[in-house]
């Protein structure tokens, strides 16, 4: 396998054929934003915060998806990544209803973490106040839409390792939600095997087991991570 | 089928021929103001009348002039009757038999045909769209024979790359590139796939070319389909275009029977086929990778690129997406060669296009005008200026992906650098002319709300920046904004524009972008003072 | 050094800030030294005076008489700081927001998630009409800063206010930031 060179905000880096901008800087350490990629799902390239600048292309690229090419000077800590960045999180906030307080992911929460991380203390865009369902049907688990943030990481668990793709995405923009099976109460879907690794991958408090109040929901996501390890490297450590 | 079969057909048709020919517009546009029911009364009256052998009343394609119809041309005097109805049709007949006549006539020299070059249009207007025959009589499907029989798959390929043609799906893609791209990708299934999925509000240049002649699409295709060494072939069509959609079947239809799609396709070792897929409406299904999921059953989302369809399109396999009217070019430039074509146009946008020509302007329609004309000579010369006396302000290009080129900027020729240069977009060929009542503000949000709706939902920028870009427009019209909302539009503008996953979202804020651009005044005018 | 003229004011919360405030404990004798409070809730004045320095708002804009104060307050304050995450968010004041107009949220609260189903015949005269939408502070008003948090916990407050007392920009981050 040969090794490809190029940089990072000029930090050169060696990744490996094949990798991607973002398995390379996690590799060596470098931060970069992300809510929708899912080490072992497929990266689908949606919530646009890992998008970096690559040469001098005006174009950004995210970095889940580009592939490392020999050479490539990447950027990914520019002071316009960072204010589209905090952008795109203060959309995210503005979109639903994520009053952190009264929420159960309060404390373990990855929109929260990252919004922290990129230093967001207020947002800049009204807030949509929609009222989103809960649907608590599931004799386990419950879903609080207006937590969600349409990462699909649900999705792509439920699809690529269950293989039961009991989520899907339904309806179009700002309308889109998740649902289960023929968007009917989870409770009543026949294609779900209450495995809960949408649970475990989902990055707020949108998907939570019952019975966990405000900031009680823990996600350990280590018997998901064995899962995944099996299926790709096929690898069965814990 | 092999040549001399398809010469025999083409002549057998000529000679059925009547020699008068009143051609009637078939297309939606003349459809929906009822000129069918014209069509059936005048051969009715005809019938009636000693002209029934020499006369006969067909239905044809789009004829351009939609503000005027329902329009129908005399084919030897080439003269149009404009606004014909069930009661003025008769006057019509009068006309034909020398009488003097009360309906509005036009000439073929009429400044709006004029300015004018027939390329994808060529035979629209002229043939009966339902009628492989009437196709094959005006050299239909003779230069399908000559590539298969006398041309290799990569001079095919040369003579598109050597013309200059660029995708008119609206980025301006060189053709040739792509077509050669999909050709050297090794793969043991290849597509072809014809996007159909027409969404810009205003546009229906894709529509009128397949209800007009889809027959030069699909041998548009099957050329495609031999230079690239695909299989199987589909035109993605939206429901809404049900008439487009029943030409396209019953041109499949014919096209089989006869042995031009199917196995060994003129009796050469080529076989392709082509199947329709019909879209829900979603306008992101317009942008490829969505376009493909669609086909491929899926819900109808964008996907980042690269990898390419030409690499990894539908089903992994290396997929050839062109645009209606990017196939449409296609047979003109084999059939005259890639000289002839290259001298029309520009330098770096050669050909025509075909653009649906809307708005403030006395004569709106279909025209198809070579790269390179001004802004100008389209509006005030085809279009014949603003009625009532009124100033035009802007000229719109691109719909919701475009934006507005203000009056001062008419002497731009139209070609893609140009139009790009000054905010917009060439795009698929919507134009819409405002005038000096328009609010250009009220325009961006417009064009915003459509975004906004059309948005997929997958990705953060233009799910939720379309809709706060929306949100902003609406407090400046209703002078609730202030500067700080002023300046986040345009932020937030720029994010969506370069962070947004695919077309969609990166081309949405150019309305509102080149409206800021031009027009800032009628922005800031509308701002209260900070509080 | 003359003292800072230091105000806070409770809106549309739920008080947690401002006793968050109070577990500064002994360094609220500290700030003593370097602050005149001339309008909180822990003193009693009436009215918000001319020319205040720094002052900190917790809560949201609820109703007729916070939107009113907030236009008068901004007039009058030099620095103005949204004080937790109801001032810069609406936090659980805005849920209201989510069943539509007050009245909705009345009949909710009162009668139809309520034993006492009975909504108490509110005199508006004497307290203020709730507005149609619950707002955070800087959808209305120009604010200087943000202290997030529910509540900013007094470890935050006191690095908050010890920087802008020095005339100091507070950066916040990491464990300072933190939402909810």
């Amino acid at each position: 396998m040969s090794v490809k060179t190029f940089s990072i905000d000029g930090q050169i880096i060696s990744a490996k054929e094949g990798q991607t901008i973002l398995e390379a800087a996690r590799d060596a350490g470098i931060f970069i934003p992300t809510l929708c990629h899912f080490t072992g799902l497929t990266n689908v390239g949606a919530c646009r915060l890992c998008v970096v600048e690559i040469g001098n292309s005006p174009k950004l690229q995210p970095a889940c998806t580009t592939k490392v090419i020999e050479g490539m000077e990447v950027k990914v800590n520019t002071e316009r990544l960072k204010e589209y960045r905090k952008l795109i999180l203060e959309l995210l906030f503005a979109e639903r209803n994520h009053q952190c307080s009264v929420c159960v992911a309060n404390g373990n929460c990855e929109l929260q973490n990252l919004a922290i991380k990129l230093g967001i203390d207020h947002v800049r865009f009204e807030f949509r106040y929609q009222n989103y369902p809960v649907d608590i049907s599931h004799e386990l688990f419950g879903i609080d839409h207006n937590r969600c943030i349409l990462c699909t990481r649900c999705v792509r668990v439920c699809d690529e390792i269950e293989g039961a793709h009991t989520w899907d995405v339904a309806f179009r923009g700002a309308n889109a939600i998740v649902i289960t099976d023929m968007n009917q109460p989870w409770g009543e879907s026949e294609s779900c095997t209450s495995c809960g690794k949408c649970v475990l991958v989902c990055p707020t408090g949108a998907l939570f087991k019952r019975g966990v109040s405000v900031a009680e929901l823990q996600k350990d996501k280590s018997h998901l991570e064995f899962l995944i390890q099996a299926k790709v490297k096929k690898q069965w450590i814990r | 089928m092999d040549l001399a079969e398809l010469l025999e057909i083409a002549e057998k048709e000529r000679r059925r021929k009547k020699p008068i020919e009143i051609h009637c517009c078939v297309a939606a546009s003349c459809v929906s103001s009822n000129s069918q029911s014209v069509k059936d009364k005048l051969s009715e009256l005809l019938s009636n009348t000693d002209l029934k052998d020499r006369v006969e009343v067909v239905g044809v394609g789009c004829m351009g002039l939609c503000s005027k119809g329902p329009l129908l041309r005399n084919s030897v005097t080439n003269e149009f009757y404009c606004h014909v109805n069930l009661d003025n049709v008769s006057e019509v007949l009068k006309d034909i038999q020398g009488q003097k006549a009360r309906i509005e006539k036009l000439k073929i020299d009429d400044p709006f045909y004029r300015k004018q070059m027939h390329i994808v249009l060529e035979n629209s207007g002229k043939i009966d769209p339902e009628s492989i025959e009437s196709y094959i009589a005006e050299g239909g499907y003779l230069t399908l024979y000559q590539v298969l029989h006398e041309m290799t798959p990569q001079e095919v390929i040369d003579e598109i790359t050597k013309s200059g043609l660029r995708g008119r799906g609206g980025a301006g893609y060189p053709t040739g590139l792509k077509w050669s791209l999909v050709a050297k990708s090794q793969a043991e299934k290849k597509f072809v796939v014809c996007n159909a999925d027409e969404g810009d509000p205003g546009a229906f240049m894709d529509r009128s070319v397949l209800e007009s002649d889809p027959h030069k699409i699909l041998e548009g295709m099957i050329i495609a389909a031999y230079a690239v060494g695909a299989q199987q072939g589909y035109i993605y069509i939206r429901g809404e275009y049900p008439l487009a959609i029943s030409r396209l079947q019953n041109a499949i239809k014919q096209a089989r029977k006869y042995g031009l799609l199917g196995t060994q396709i003129f009796e050469s070792n080529f076989d392709f086929k082509i199947d329709i897929r019909i879209g829900a409406g979603a306008f992101v299904c317009g942008e490829e990778t969505a376009l493909m999921q669609s086909i491929e059953g899926k819900r109808g989302t964008p996907y980042p690129r690269p990898p390419y369809p030409a690499e990894y399109g539908l089903w992994g396999y290396p997929t050839l997406i062109n645009n209606v009217e990017t196939f449409a070019n296609v047979v003109p430039i084999i059939r005259n060669g890639s000289e002839w074509f290259s001298k029309i146009g520009t330098e770096k946008s050669k050909g025509t296009k075909v653009f649906a020509l809307a708005g403030k302007v006395k004569k709106t329609g279909l025209i198809e005008v070579p790269m390179g004309i001004t802004l100008r000579e389209i509006v005030e010369e085809i279009g014949g200026g603003v009625p009532d006396g009124g100033k035009i302000k802007a000229v719109q290009t691109g719909g919701p992906s475009g934006g507005c080129i203000p009056a001062s900027k008419l002497d731009t020729p139209v070609d893609y650098e140009s139009l790009i240069s000054l905010g917009s977009m060439m795009g698929s060929g919507g134009m819409i002319v405002m005038d000096d009542k328009t609010n250009m503000v009220e325009v961006a949000r417009f064009f915003m709300e459509f975004s906004k709706d059309e948005s997929c939902g997958k990705c953060i920028p233009c799910r939720a920046g379309t809709y706060e870009i929306h949100n902003i427009l609406t407090k400046i019209i209703e002078r609730e904004a202030t500067q700080d909302d002023f300046e986040k539009l345009k932020l937030l503008c720029q994010v969506v524009k370069d962070t947004s996953l695919c077309g969609l979202g990166q081309s949405a804020p150019n309305p509102v972008l080149s409206t800021i651009m031009n027009f800032e005044e009628e922005y800031t005018s509308l701002l209260k003072k900070d509080t | 050094m003359d003292k800072i003229k230091f105000a806070t004011v409770w809106f549309g919360g739920c008080s947690g800030c401002h006793m968050s405030f109070l577990d500064l404990d002994e360094w609220l004798i500290e700030l003593a030294q370097k602050v005149d409070v001339v309008y909180s809730p822990f003193v009693d004045i009436k009215h918000y005076p001319d020319e205040v320095d720094l002052c900190l708002i917790e809560g949201a804009v609820a109703n007729e008489e916070h939107l009113e104060q907030l236009y008068d307050i901004r007039k009058k304050t030099k620095i103005l700081v949204s004080f937790g995450d109801c001032a810069l968010n609406g936090n659980v004041t805005a849920l209201r927001n989510l069943h539509g107009e007050p009245d909705k949220t009345l009949e909710l609260s009162y009668k139809s998630l309520a034993t006492l189903n009975n909504i108490p015949n509110f005199d508006y005269k004497k307290i203020a009409r709730l507005i149609k939408k619950v707002k955070p502070l800087h959808e209305i008003v120009k604010i200087d800063y943000f202290l997030p948090g529910c509540p900013p916990d007094a470890k935050r407050i006191k690095y908050f206010l010890e920087k802008l007392i020095n005339k100091e920009n507070p950066v916040l981050e990491g464990e300072l930031l933190k939402n909810g």
